[in-house]
């Protein structure tokens, strides 16, 4: 008998590999301010995170993403974090509460709200957070975690995505390309 | 004072018959995924946090119940953090007198096991694997579930010689 092993999912289409180029937007930021990436200035890559209010995983990271892009944004690869979620399904992730947040947690970087879903779409995000490294030519180069433990940041032994900035600043390969992390699956709109 | 001493008794009882919930690694969940057994395993990956995961419980609770008889084994493999199994955890299993098998995946990487489940898993959840490895079949889903489709495909999968 043939192996049958099939997958379904929710089809928000297939999104970007590694080595695809990502398109760039313009997202409300929580100021109120139209962001694009080719905006920021002086930017050698970004650091795209898709990630919201809500959900323990991200939540565990929202330090971590602070101290990333306190560290790589004067470097050049500043964080550019995205809240995918639909606020009827999850009303914690509204634009009002991203303000509150942003606020209360002095995010020193950008924190976008894709309202129509339409980016975390194109770039097939599934989860929050959704990391996706881009160059400054927007070629994808690391997809995945920010590191390999989000319970805990002190029991953290590779960090995914500093290793993978570090390589592209010495214009190395990044060694991991792609990881796979636990998280809350994006709340897309109902219908 | 007797009626109390009942309760009590009967509460303590009770406290005995709630389930364990032991910690797995990776190593078992492979176990249960190469098994050659014509059990249906419906392994759901979830968490005590994730509203759709906590949405779609008493599907796979009802699983459990009207396939009691037959060959069909419902695991709910809990991704809550560690810190989090004594305070959060087992007390939602108690207060939702969760009946199918729980276990608290005890492993700090992801990426060591995301990949062991399902190829196409982006690690996003809720998310269920259902194997029946001497048919050679497994189905995976990255999104919540109903009860409806669940039952379709255990009632096929446990139909004699059928798939």
């Amino acid at each position: 008998m043939a192996f049958a092993a099939m997958s379904f999912k929710p089809a928000p289409g297939n999104g970007y590999k590694v080595g695809d180029t990502a398109r760039d937007f313009s997202l409300v930021n929580v100021k109120g301010k139209q962001v694009s990436l080719a905006g920021i200035k002086n930017a050698k890559g970004y650091i795209v995170v898709f990630t919201c209010n809500h959900c323990p995983y991200a939540k565990a990271y929202e330090q971590r993403l602070i101290d990333l892009h306190k560290k790589y944004a004067p470097l050049g690869y500043p964080v550019v974090a995205i809240n995918p979620n639909d606020k009827d399904v999850q009303p914690q992730d509204s634009y009002e509460n991203m303000k509150k947040l942003a606020k209360k947690k002095k995010y020193p970087f950008h924190y976008l709200y894709d309202e129509t879903q339409e980016i975390a779409k194109a770039y097939g995000a599934t989860r929050t957070p959704h990391v996706y490294l881009l160059d400054k030519d927007r070629v994808v180069r690391y997809i995945g975690a920010i590191d390999d433990n989000s319970e805990d940041p002190a029991m953290v032994k590779e960090k995914y995505l500093a290793n993978a900035v570090e390589a592209l600043m010495s214009g190395q390969e990044v060694a991991t390309k792609e990881t796979k992390a636990i998280g809350c699956g994006i709340k897309w709109k109902k219908g | 004072m007797k009626k109390l001493l009942i309760l009590l008794l009967v509460s303590a009882s009770l406290n005995a018959r709630a389930q364990d919930i032991p910690f797995i690694r990776k190593e078992t969940l492979q176990q249960w995924l190469n098994a050659d057994t014509d059990t249906v395993y419906v392994l759901n990956f979830w968490a005590t946090w994730c509203a759709p995961c906590v949405e779609e419980l008493p599907a796979f609770e009802k699983i459990h119940k009207e396939y009691a008889s037959k060959k069909v084994k419902v695991v709910l493999i809990s991704t809550d953090f560690k810190r989090n199994v004594e305070s959060k955890l087992k007390p939602f299993v108690k207060r939702k007198n969760l009946q199918s098998q729980v276990v608290f995946m005890d492993e700090p990487n992801p990426n060591n096991w995301v990949n062991m489940v399902s190829p196409d898993w982006s690690g996003a959840l809720p998310a269920t694997l259902i194997v029946h490895k001497r048919k050679d079949i497994a189905l995976f889903f990255e999104k919540q579930l109903n009860y409806e489709t669940l039952e379709e495909i255990i009632q096929r999968l446990t139909v004699d010689g059928g798939r």
